[in-house]
């Protein structure tokens, strides 16, 4: 029963760039038809993880399962294969410059169907019509204030109906009503379409009032996890830390460096 | 529509780009020169060849006729063999006709220029007619066809290369000798 | 001194990854091509951008160094009376040399720079990551197509660089200086051949279009994604396909002409 819930499975991951182990030991579930919300200060790899989930990048070690298949070992063609069945919304939107808005959200149904060019026409602008920019079909990106590329990324996304949305920091310097906007559409696409989502945020209230689960990481490894309640009445040191915004704890205020008083020569 | 507007000037483009290379074939290389394969080989010794090329050209009265195909050493015979291709259409050449190496120029590149002989056929008959002038008649025998050059045949009548370190090495001797004689009898 | 011999064992084997990453990647992209084949309009498009735009400069340029060669040929041909063999030497150079070369360099300088930002920005936005994760692979769709553009543009550009150079030539030396009009082509036809200069200047130019685009393109799929990345990336297009071209040429010069 729980394989069957289960849609992302990571167990024991390693990863390491520069030297520096980014991942030591990440386990984590992701449940079928919620919202799962990663958390944790800049710089601990979060993004990171989408990337890994995508095999973007390739872990040093553990598996990734992802819809029961093991993503570290798949082949080209099975990888392509299941990446159509998995959108990813990038932190800038990285819409193709080249394309017009309205063939951005047509670009990912051209390249893998045969459907004929008015049926084309009818999901863009249904995928267009649901982030609520079926207007703005024919504007360029570079037209485009942040908050509506990452709506147009969005509708892109979806345009394949895939199984599960990852979205990198979504929230990330938006006004305070695109960041409603975004909110209510990842909740709403999440249950209407029926989806999968992986939210990457480090902005608690947004990320807390959507999230169905979080995790949170910090130093390469899952430090807490539960529901929004359960961290936020947590006595974990790292999640008072992070749900609190307390500049000092757990996740110290110092990047890791020799002792200060070595550092100024001082005896 | 853009993609049309792009579509015609990449299609002018690679019009373009082979009109340029059928221009390079035809006006400036020597691809209208080259005939087709309807030519027939012959082939000449000689002494010296020395600067003529595989493709360089074979002439008559000054006209490209063919040009070199192929030169080796004969071991047995110890001198240069010459393949030529003659182009098909000027298969009337006399078999005796001779070939000789010349210079385009002082300093210019080799050729073969070819001299048509008279024809060592025996399809005319000479007699002399009343006014003592030499009459010359075809034979009567319908057998006869004018021997002309052909696949394999070859060139007997030939003349060396040109040196022009030979030549002034020549001159140089000769001079001495005439020097010499000339001074012999004084003594 | 333990120190600089550890760096310089680690760029050199930062150069070998890098090389050993672009073989990688012309593997793939060659791998690429005969699914490119179903889609001709992906090829149209790029050759547009890289064959069609560059396609001024090269006449331009073409066109002033025939004249050039005219002139220096001129002066140069008539202290031995053997001006007439003008042709014969603007179209040899131009064929066997100049024309491959020149329109190599120019073509790393106009579209090279151009691929290798185009695609390192692409990366830097994120462009290329987001074609991954739509399943689309930006080896296939994005570098496949443009390295076939410029594989087959280059030889076009090539080959009208030469004609066109030919005719500055000719405007120059039998229109200004006074060639004869006849003795000009007719010298050239004796002495260019068409299987030792102009196919042997094709295939060069073939090669120098296969190696400057396989250039641009890794060297703007390898860029690193900031500004300051990409740019490098753009100067390295340049500076390594016009060494690339200039070694190349040496070796097929000395290959092909003796």
């Amino acid at each position: 029963m729980d394989e069957n819930k289960t849609l992302v499975k990571v167990r024991d991951l390693k990863f390491a760039r520069g030297g520096r182990m980014i991942f030591d030991g990440v386990d984590l579930d992701i449940q079928r038809g919620k919202i799962t919300v990663i958390m944790g200060p800049s710089g601990t790899g979060k993004t990171t993880l989408l990337r890994l989930i995508g095999r973007q990048l390739k872990p040093l070690e553990g598996s990734i399962i992802v819809d029961g298949e093991e993503v570290t070992t798949l082949g080209h063609r099975q990888l392509y294969e299941l990446r159509k069945r998995m959108g990813m919304l990038f932190q800038n939107g990285a819409l193709l410059t080249d394309l017009s808005v309205f063939e951005n959200v047509a670009y990912p149904i051209r390249e893998h169907t045969n459907l004929s060019d008015e049926l084309i026409r009818t999901l863009v602008l249904m995928k267009l019509q649901a982030v609520g920019l079926r207007g703005a079909r024919d504007l360029m990106p570079a037209e485009l204030s942040g908050g509506m590329a990452r709506r147009v990324a969005l509708a892109r996304a979806i345009a394949l109906d895939p199984m599960m949305i990852m979205y990198d920091e979504p929230f990330t310097g938006q006004d305070p009503i695109s960041m409603g906007v975004l909110v209510r559409l990842i909740r709403n696409l999440n249950d209407a379409l029926g989806l999968t989502s992986v939210v990457v945020s480090h902005d608690i209230e947004e990320a807390s009032s959507i999230a169905d689960y979080i995790y949170l990481l910090s130093g390469g490894k899952v430090v807490a996890h539960g529901t929004t309640e359960d961290l936020a009445n947590s006595d974990s040191e790292w999640a008072q830390q992070f749900m609190n915004g307390k500049p000092d704890g757990p996740v110290p205020f110092h990047y890791q460096a020799p002792p200060y008083a070595a550092d100024l020569k001082i005896d | 529509m853009t993609t049309r507007i792009a579509e015609i000037w990449v299609g002018l483009f690679v019009a373009g780009g082979i009109a340029a290379l059928f221009m390079l074939a035809m006006k400036v290389s020597n691809l209208s020169t080259y005939s087709s394969d309807s030519g027939y080989d012959v082939t000449a010794y000689f002494e010296d060849i020395s600067g003529l090329k595989v493709r360089s050209p074979v002439t008559m009265s000054g006209v490209r006729i063919g040009r070199v195909k192929a030169i080796s050493f004969d071991k047995q015979r110890l001198s240069a063999l010459v393949t030529m291709e003659i182009e098909g259409e000027y298969d009337t050449l006399p078999d005796d006709s001779s070939a000789s190496i010349y210079t385009a120029g002082l300093l210019g590149e080799k050729y073969i220029g070819l001299e048509p002989g008279a024809g060592s056929n025996d399809c005319e008959e000479f007699s002399l007619d009343d006014s003592g002038e030499i009459k010359i008649e075809e034979t009567k025998n319908t057998d006869c066809k004018p021997s002309t050059l052909h696949q394999g045949s070859e060139i007997k009548l030939t003349q060396d290369s040109l040196v022009l370190e030979k030549l002034i090495g020549q001159f140089i001797s000769k001079f001495l000798d005439d020097d010499k004689n000339k001074k012999e009898p004084a003594k | 001194m333990i120190n600089q011999i550890q760096s310089l064992g680690h760029k050199g084997l930062d150069f070998f990854q890098r090389l050993g990453r672009a073989h990688i990647l012309i593997v793939d992209i060659l791998k690429g091509l005969p699914v490119l084949l179903l889609r001709p309009g992906l090829i149209v498009q790029q050759i547009f951008s890289v064959g069609v735009l560059s396609l001024i400069i090269i006449v331009v340029s073409g066109f002033f160094v025939g004249m050039v060669m005219g002139l220096q040929g001129y002066n140069t041909l008539v202290d031995f009376g053997a001006e007439e063999s003008l042709g014969v030497m603007v179209a040899l150079s131009l064929v066997r040399e100049l024309g491959p070369v020149v329109t190599a360099l120019l073509f790393a300088g106009r579209a090279g720079s151009a691929l290798t930002a185009e695609i390192g920005l692409m990366k830097a936005t994120e462009q290329l990551s987001a074609m991954e994760m739509m399943a689309v692979d930006p080896v296939q769709r994005v570098l496949a197509p443009r390295f076939l553009a410029g594989f087959i543009s280059m030889p076009l550009l090539a080959a009208m660089f030469s004609a066109v150079g030919v005719l500055g030539g000719f405007f120059v030396g039998v229109g200004l200086l006074g060639v004869d009009d006849g003795a000009y082509w007719s010298q050239m036809q004796s002495s260019v051949d068409i299987y030792d200069d102009i196919y042997n200047g094709v295939i060069k130019s073939l090669v120098f279009g296969f190696v400057v685009t396989w250039i641009a393109v890794f060297e703007g799929y390898d860029a690193i994604p900031t500004s300051e990345g990409v740019s490098r990336a753009t100067t390295r297009t340049v500076v390594h396909s016009s060494l690339a071209v200039l070694g190349l040429d040496f070796i097929l010069t000395a290959l092909m002409f003796n």
